[in-house]
């Protein structure tokens, strides 16, 4: 072990796998294909692993030394996309949503369908045969197909999943890609468990179906029963400029500025003891961080912390825009600054930090 | 020899060439054409003009094959906090735009998204409704600084979705409207070169089609052809489409235009051709503007015999349009055969009253 370095860096081999993640399809209820990539890299990496009767993939890294605080560290391995639901004559699907997405930003995409990322598109009427004052009405998504061309019934089935088509790519200081919320932790947790501390035991939850309501983290931390947890996900970055020239007060975190802090979100207060522990790790080794703005939006930690007689929890997120679309943007010294505030928080971990009274 | 068109095909859906830009897209073009014809040359708009010379004893009768080579797309008008407002070039709805792959045109060649606001960022009005162009961004996913120093108001955006194959006969891309037929008029100077024909053949690949018709009515009077047939693609049936006269199936074979663009002795004589050589077609009703380069052909200089051959596509004006190469095949077809049978006395045959005479 004495060849890892001890601070985790983001390197062309974390980039590599992220794109690997990002790339890969997994729809909420059907996790198998980001299950495989993350089972092949925490086996070395960890002391035991299982998967439970959810498809959860829980991988534990125990403690090199006694009387060890036991953090759950969960991210979410499923993302937003599409279930074909009839069976596609003349290659054209009807198709319904899995999660939140915004049926607005459908018509004219590209996606992928089923185990064999089948291509296909979204296509929309041409503008030419519209109705005037067509364009200022939403396509309702039972109107739109996708589809596979001439003969396309056979290479797809009623039940596949889809997910948009898009490649991921690095951008100057940038990474665009699908399903980076939330791949972004899973490869987060991964790098975690690869520099664990030898002072806690570090359970790594990588999580099925948040999208449809947080259903894995809420058996997985009931099994894996921590003292702390602390969900790592991607959290929208509304730091664009207004229509109007006026000021935006409405921003939630903006890229660049480090990693997103939950204070409190529609689902979780945070745990104060715990968030006051991230920002003095952060203060001690000078990691940039941003409080997310109160309110709206959640994670796993919603379903975390009040599983059994209660878990503290907190969330921390790396900041993106354009979540749920074709494409995600993030930028790399967030995430690179995200992995350094959680690894060093958990270091500086102790039992201590849960000792204290609640305010 | 067809085995060389959808490489080509794929080439041109991978390149820009807005009207007025066309360059990126005419240096391919010109390269596939090159072996094909004997003289290449580029008008003052920007057409592509490939001369073939016919067997005929000279001076030779003329057809030129105008098939527009510019795309859709759209063109910065303002850098503001690093990211860019934008209108379109060609008609464009907003609501295929966002997540949208782009390249923006700047100092450099920068890749992009063109992204939504999220409803909080949008005047009230506007929430869960569409969102305008006027209030969409493009994303190039640099620091403010940086783009304010690589883009400027003027710089184009194209489209960046790569072609994809959906199964061996069908590809989705941008610019399908037009390249389809571009790659059409390639596959009929492929066949021309094992014919003969007596008449000229002026293969131009036309710019501006989608703002002007620029080129549809500079080429034809630079050149001056006795006939002029206008490829461009029209709309193929699918969903959201009604399934009237307007529109036709995919890969099902190509149109023949009729209305007032059209002369109805050329029309006559290409319906006899495609039906003597079992090449399935469509007849297209086109009651006014025909929507192509032949509304501006048909009325060049003192006026030229014009017709529309059309491609059905499905998605037009999408960065996922759809077509068929055994349409565009066909058409390339039908124009070779067609021009195989253009003998030195054609045009008598052409006046506008025959099929009451």
């Amino acid at each position: 072990m004495n060849d890892i370095p001890l601070l985790p860096i983001i390197g062309d081999a974390e980039i590599a796998l992220l794109e690997k993640l990002s790339n890969a399809n997994a729809v909420s209820g059907d996790e198998g294909e980001v299950r495989a990539i993350v089972l092949e890299q925490v086996r070395p990496l960890v002391d035991e692993v299982k998967v439970d009767a959810l498809g959860n993939v829980l991988a534990v890294r125990k403690a090199r030394q006694p009387g060890a605080l036991r953090v759950m560290l969960a991210a979410h391995m499923d993302e937003i996309g599409f279930m074909l639901t009839s069976d596609g004559e003349d290659g054209l699907f009807s198709f319904a949503l899995v999660g939140g997405i915004d049926e607005r930003i459908l018509p004219g995409k590209p996606v992928k369908v089923g185990k064999d990322h089948v291509p296909g598109v979204i296509g929309a009427k041409p503008i030419h045969l519209q109705e005037e004052g067509e364009d200022e009405r939403s396509i309702p998504v039972d109107s739109l197909k996708i589809d596979l061309g001439p003969g396309g019934e056979n290479k797809a089935k009623k039940g596949d999943r889809a997910t948009f088509a898009t490649t991921f790519q690095r951008v100057g200081p940038s990474l665009i890609g699908k399903a980076l919320d939330n791949r972004l932790g899973v490869a987060t947790i991964i790098e975690l468990l690869r520099h664990a501390p030898d002072s806690i035991e570090l359970i790594g939850a990588f999580t099925v179906q948040e999208e449809i309501g947080l259903r894995g983290a809420r058996v997985a931390a009931y099994a894996i029963n921590p003292d702390l947890a602390i969900a790592i996900d991607s959290t929208p970055a509304y730091d664009l400029p207004l229509w109007d020239g006026s000021e935006n007060t409405v921003y939630n975190t903006r890229l660049g500025a480090g990693p997103a802090i939950y204070l409190t979100d529609s689902s979780t207060l945070s745990d104060p003891r715990i968030i006051q522990h991230l920002v003095r790790s952060a203060e001690a080794e000078g990691i940039p961080y941003q409080f997310r703005q109160p309110g709206g939006g959640g994670t796993d930690a919603g379903a975390i912390h009040k599983q059994r007689a209660g878990i503290p929890s907190v969330s921390v997120s790396v900041p993106g825009r354009y979540a749920h679309t074709p494409a995600l943007v993030v930028r790399l010294e967030d995430w690179q600054n995200t992995l350094r505030l959680l690894h060093s928080a958990l270091r500086r971990l102790t039992p201590d930090v849960l000792a204290e009274p609640r305010p | 020899m067809s085995d060389t068109l959808l490489p080509l095909l794929k080439k041109l859906l991978s390149l820009s060439g807005l009207s007025a830009y066309e360059a990126p897209v005419r240096e391919v073009i010109a390269e596939a054409w090159q072996p094909l014809v004997d003289e290449l040359s580029v008008s003052r708009l920007g057409s592509l003009h490939g001369l073939r010379r016919g067997q005929g004893a000279e001076p030779r009768r003329r057809i030129l094959l105008a098939a527009h080579m510019d795309a859709i797309g759209m063109m910065t008008t303002q850098v503001v906090d690093g990211l860019l407002r934008f209108t379109e070039i060609g008609g464009i709805d907003p609501r295929i735009l966002p997540g949208q792959p782009v390249i923006v045109h700047g100092r450099r060649e920068l890749p992009g998204y063109v992204v939504q606001p999220a409803d909080r960022l949008l005047p009230k009005a506007l929430r869960g409704k569409p969102v305008p162009m006027s209030h969409l961004l493009v994303d190039v996913g640099l620091p403010a600084d940086e783009v304010a120093e690589l883009v400027r108001p003027g710089d184009l955006i194209s489209f960046a979705q790569p072609p994809i194959e959906l199964g061996e006969t069908v590809l989705a891309g941008h610019s399908q409207d037009n390249r389809a037929s571009v790659t059409a008029v390639t596959a009929c100077l492929q066949e021309l070169q094992h014919m003969r024909h007596a008449w000229d053949v002026w293969a131009v690949a036309t710019a501006q089609e989608e703002e002007t018709l620029g080129g549809g009515f500079t080429s034809p009077f630079e050149i001056r052809p006795d006939l002029c047939v206008a490829i461009d693609v029209t709309f193929a049936r699918g969903p959201g489409v009604s399934s009237d006269q307007r529109t036709f199936p995919l890969g099902k074979g190509v149109t023949l235009g009729w209305g007032p663009n059209i002369h109805p002795a050329l029309f006559e004589a290409f319906q006899t051709l495609a039906k003597q050589q079992d090449i399935p077609f469509h007849l297209e009703v086109m009651p006014r503007h025909s929507g192509t380069d032949a509304y501006a052909t048909q009325i060049v200089a003192e006026g030229i015999p014009s017709i529309v051959i059309g491609i059905p596509l499905r998605y037009m004006h999408t960065p996922v349009e759809l077509v068929s190469l055994k349409d565009i095949r066909r058409a390339g077809h039908l124009l070779a055969e067609f021009i195989a049978t253009l003998q030195p006395d054609f045009m008598n045959e052409i006046t506008w009253d025959k099929a009451n005479e």
